[in-house]
């Protein structure tokens, strides 16, 4: 995706460009929230892989998305440039590559306890896709997979509710121990 | 659907001369993809707000949600690839809100009407399941936009597939009439699988693409092997129907594809241009 400014870009946003780093630039566009789980950023997701300054000053953003019809990608696209026109870049490219595929694994420690922290179980550590918990695996039982932790109390005694949650990236759980229900981060 | 496209890889990659590929034939492969998962996109969000639990109204507007994502990929490609031909690319709700019934490449799987619960749980491990081996195939395609949106797409429809093993095994294996029901539905929905894996009206198109699309017989020992186990487990019979569905991908429709697209297409054709 290609979001081209309109407007003639004011004069001191072309030196802007000039006087920030690849990395602080990086920065800017990483710390943006993520739309629908605003406790983790885009760098603690791990969705945000490149970030260029080309030679004319157009700071090059390339994001990958978590699922192929997440709807808050769009978003994010805008959200980052919106980030960077506010630091004072005026001309802005952010792509969306698909390759390759996002995977929970990217997701930093600091994410992990956000999560947490948010009531959120964070993902455990990624399968092949071979192997992802299959009810087949073990006949007769239905929804083998390991069990998330819940957030709230610390119990490994929970349960899952449903595969798929208020968002595509989670899971929906209830702890036994706590009686309480919460969103479990699934591993992709 | 305007506000974004997702541009995957770019076409200029080093591995491929796009010189040498059949471009028409790219294109109709591909745009029969993207057809299939529309089409099913559009009868599972038939289910919002009407299944059986909460849960489920979660689940099928998640799956929904990942099948269009990926036909956002699959007719965005082929649109673009098409245009290499035509002179005129076209974007993806150019060709989803824009062509009339027999212009539609998918099989008569996905454009069947929902049913009960469980001919859509029939529907979908017959669907999922060959989207599984679909993807698993498409990851070592030397078309970098198809490998690309693989390594993705296998991982959401592998949580599609056990979705619906579970459902099966819950139903064919429970009440009387569960299973009763369960078996119904694979009766009624077993005659659209031949239709899939027939490679009879694309013979051509996947000749012409060597290393590049996933020739659809290949796929179906795996396929049978995984079906056939989910559907021995869940104490059901695997059907041997007395008819075929055919046509799909030339074009030719049964009448529910009609009733689809006007539900699907009005708003597009009403407000050209609208977005939100």
């Amino acid at each position: 995706m290609t979001i081209a400014p309109d407007e003639t870009p004011p004069v001191v946003t072309a030196s802007a460009a000039n006087l920030l780093t690849v990395p602080q630039l990086r920065e800017i566009a990483g710390a943006v929230p993520d739309p629908e789980i605003p406790v983790l950023t885009l760098h603690d997701l791990g969705i945000l892989r490149d970030v260029q300054l080309a030679a004319d000053g157009t700071v090059e953003v390339t994001l990958t998305p978590t699922y192929t019809g997440c709807p808050a990608t769009a978003v994010i696209a805008g959200d980052v440039e919106t980030a960077l026109r506010t630091a004072g870049i005026a001309r802005i490219k952010v792509r969306t590559v698909l390759s390759p595929a996002w995977t929970t694994d990217w997701m930093s420690q600091d994410g992990h306890r956000k999560l947490r922290e948010y009531g959120i179980a964070p993902p455990g550590a990624c399968q092949p896709a071979q192997s992802t918990p299959s009810a087949l695996t073990a006949p007769r039982s239905i929804g083998l997979t390991l069990s998330a932790r819940c957030p709230r109390c610390g119990s490994t005694t929970t349960r899952e509710i449903s595969r798929f949650g208020s968002t595509p990236c989670k899971s929906l759980w209830s702890c036994l121990s706590c009686a309480e229900p919460f969103d479990s981060f699934k591993a992709i | 659907m305007t506000a974004a496209s997702l541009s995957s890889q770019p076409l200029d990659n080093d591995d491929i001369d796009q010189a040498d590929i059949d471009q028409a034939a790219l294109a109709t492969y591909v745009l029969g993809l993207g057809d299939d998962a529309l089409i099913v996109a559009q009868r599972l969000g038939e289910w919002i707000t009407r299944a059986p639990q909460i849960e489920e109204d979660i689940a099928l507007g998640n799956i929904a949600l990942d099948l269009l994502g990926q036909a956002r990929t699959l007719l965005g490609y082929a649109g673009e690839v098409d245009g290499n031909v035509t002179g005129m690319p076209r974007d993806e709700d150019d060709l989803a809100f824009l062509r009339d019934e027999r212009e539609f490449r998918n099989v008569h799987l996905v454009e069947i009407e929902n049913g009960d619960f469980a001919v859509t749980m029939a529907r979908q491990l017959i669907f999922s399941s060959y989207q599984y081996e679909l993807y698993t195939a498409l990851l070592t395609s030397i078309d970098p936009t198809l490998s690309a949106l693989a390594g993705k797409a296998v991982k959401e429809v592998a949580y599609h597939r056990d979705h619906a093993t579970q459902w099966v095994l819950r139903l064919g294996d429970g009440t009387p009439e569960s299973h009763e029901r369960m078996q119904a539905a694979l009766d009624q929905v077993w005659p659209y699988v031949e239709e899939i894996f027939d490679t009879a009206d694309t013979a051509d198109i996947l000749a012409a693409l060597p290393g590049i699309a996933a020739d659809p017989a290949a796929l179906r020992p795996a396929w049978s092997r995984y079906v056939e186990n989910v559907i021995t487990t869940a104490t059901l019979s695997v059907p041997t129907p007395t008819w075929r569905s055919r046509g799909g991908r030339s074009g030719y429709h049964t009448e529910n594809l009609g009733h689809l697209l006007p539900e699907m297409q009005n708003l597009h054709r009403s407000h050209p241009g609208a977005s939100w």
